[in-house]
């Protein structure tokens, strides 16, 4: 039954509603999948039992009829979810081995309606990272090669890089990303899948490892823009639990999707061209602006001045609250602890975090104490947060002229593991086109958009205003639908 | 602005970061380089502007004045919650002795 391991979300549903396969028989070629590619090093944790336990759930409540929508449904899950009963680390050495005893609500809405989880998924230590190269657990290898023959090892994206390479690996026919700077987009560019980060406060944070909580949002990895709406909608809720969580109903994405553009705008925003970008990314937004128009949309050309000034906000409002959310890993409730010799507990503190903390996460820590220190603050954080109004600004006034943008998803095809891991500032540009949206909360979706030159993906971004899910996800069906994109990694591990 | 070691050592300890000099003397130029590449905020007029403080207009709402440390979020599960510690002891979290 290989064949199962290529349905996604909606083909697996719908198919055990016709009763063409049952849900232990999907659970099984799954965890098949999953045990067969410990090469790609994108499960961390496998859990074949929570799999086939939701199945076995799934196939006695399809047959009487009160299945929830994701009954049947096998998931990845990224390991900065908390899960109960099964280790969630953030791929830190500081949480190796918590098992939490709860569970996060974005999971426990998942799995109520009837998913199953297969395991935790690989990613940047702390979601700190574009490459899943900062991660305890490992590099996580993309199922991608480059077409030269040379087979160089290349980066799934980060940070949700376990999660990108196992739905592109058909390990899983969908997974749970988080995206605080472009965590979900540039992955799922890299690798050739549908990633969407939703407006801020969609889904709950409650349970979800915090990295920068005014930033941070949960969202669906997917091989459709069907299935990532499919997936939100279990995913999205009010959540009393979450201060910043919207009390917003939760629409009916996916049985509202409409390519039909009629009507629509479609912003180009001019700061988005950068350079050296290659040619071929240049080209492919333009086609994505054709496409478009093929569906019936007008084109228009936008400004967003401050886009320039995205990225260096982003790194200091990032490693603020980053250093501010991680002073609870101190030794003493969970987690690790290094005590010296007839050490005292500051020494306790400070010997545990430089021997849990991975060097990406130290630096980000370090640079946040420093942003918010005192005769720094004002100069570096309320500047950017300042900046970040501006940002924020430039999207209002886009909207004015138009319904969503369309833009590249990365500035780059995925690159060799360890080409950039010697240059930080190289790895953040890689976010250049996924953070202003982040900045500004606003939902964000990519989907694959063609191959380049070597063979790999290149993906298209569509921006849409707050709470605007619909508008983000039709057109990108739009872009789907006329990229034709079927291509996927040649099976090597 | 530009660190220099002895800055780098003091960021360290007000992170609780144990770090060597050697340590604080491989991130100096690492901090530099971002923190020399952020500066280009201070270019950006932001006179009148506000500081960002809620990027998606939420209430700040309240909730009725009652227990809600339900099943999941801790009532009566002191046991679970400890057997995430590195050290507790009778029924308490353990730490280093902090008083002499």
């Amino acid at each position: 039954m290989s064949g199962l391991t290529d349905l996604g979300v909606a083909d697996i549903r719908d198919g055990l509603r016709t009763k063409e396969f049952s849900a232990r028989e999907v659970a099984e070629a799954f965890n098949a999948a999953v045990d067969g590619a410990d090469a790609l090093n994108a499960f961390i944790v496998k859990t074949p039992e929570k799999a086939l336990e939701a199945a076995e759930a799934a196939d006695k409540v399809l047959a009487d009829g009160t299945a929830g929508p994701l009954a049947g449904v096998p998931l990845g899950i990224k390991d900065l979810f908390c899960t109960r009963d099964v280790p969630s680390t953030a791929c830190s050495d500081i949480l190796t081995d918590f098992t939490p005893p709860y569970e996060s609500t974005v999971t426990a809405n998942l799995f109520g309606a009837g998913a199953g989880m297969l395991g935790k998924l690989n990613m940047d230590q702390f979601a700190m990272g574009s490459s899943n190269e900062t991660s305890a657990r490992g590099n996580v290898t993309s199922p991608w090669r480059r077409n030269d023959g040379g087979n160089a090892p290349l980066s799934p994206g980060g940070s949700s890089g376990g999660s990108s390479a196992a739905v592109a690996a058909h390990l899983c026919p969908a997974a749970t990303g988080t995206d605080t700077g472009g965590s979900i987009r540039q992955p799922a560019a890299f690798t050739g899948i549908t990633g969407m980060k939703p407006t801020y406060g969609r889904c709950s944070r409650w349970g979800i490892i915090a990295f920068a909580s005014s930033l941070d949002q949960a969202g669906p990895m997917a091989r459709s823009v069907k299935d990532s709406a499919i997936l939100l909608e279990s995913m999205a809720s009010f959540d009393p639990k979450d201060s910043t969580s919207l009390d917003e109903p939760v629409p009916h994405w996916e049985g509202a999707l409409n390519a039909d553009l009629k009507g629509k705008k479609i912003g180009i925003p001019s700061e988005y061209r950068v350079d050296n970008m290659p040619g071929e990314i240049d080209t492919l937004w333009q086609q994505g602006a054709e496409w478009l128009k093929d569906a019936g949309a007008e084109i228009v050309d936008v400004s967003l001045p401050h886009t320039k000034y995205a990225l260096p906000a982003y790194y200091i409002i990032a490693p603020a609250e980053a250093s501010a959310n991680l002073s609870r890993y101190d030794g003493v409730r969970y987690g690790l602890r290094e005590t010296p010799d007839n050490g005292s507990l500051a020494e306790m503190y400070a010997a545990t975090r430089a021997a849990g903390f991975g060097d990406e996460v130290k630096k980000r820590i370090m640079i946040g104490t420093y942003v918010l220190s005192v005769g720094h603050y004002d100069a570096y954080y309320t500047q950017a947060q300042k900046v970040r109004t501006l940002i924020a600004q430039d999207f209002e006034k886009a909207w004015d002229q138009c319904d969503v943008l369309l833009t590249p998803t990365a500035p780059s095809a995925a690159f060799a593991l360890g080409d950039l891991s010697d240059d930080p500032l190289a790895m953040y540009l890689n976010d250049v086109f996924a953070v202003p949206a982040s900045l500004a909360g606003l939902p964000a979706i990519a989907v694959p958009g063609g191959l380049d030159g070597q063979g790999l993906p290149l993906g298209l971004q569509v921006v849409g205003k707050a709470l605007d899910e619909q508008g983000v996800f039709d057109v990108g069906l739009a872009l789907e639908e006329r990229s034709g994109f079927t291509a996927r990694a040649e099976k090597w591990w | 602005m530009s660190v220099d070691t002895e800055t780098v050592l003091k960021i360290a300890n007000l992170s609780r970061i144990a770090i060597s000099e050697e340590e604080a003397e491989r991130l100096k130029p690492e901090l530099n380089a971002i923190l020399g590449w952020v500066e280009q905020l201070g270019e950006v007029d932001t006179d009148g502007v506000e500081p960002m403080a809620m990027v998606i207009a939420n209430r700040t709402r309240m909730r009725d004045d009652v227990v809600t440390d339900g099943s999941d979020t801790g009532g009566n599960r002191r046991d679970d919650i400890l057997a995430n510690a590195p050290l507790a002891e009778h029924g308490f979290f353990a730490v280093p002795k902090v008083i002499e």
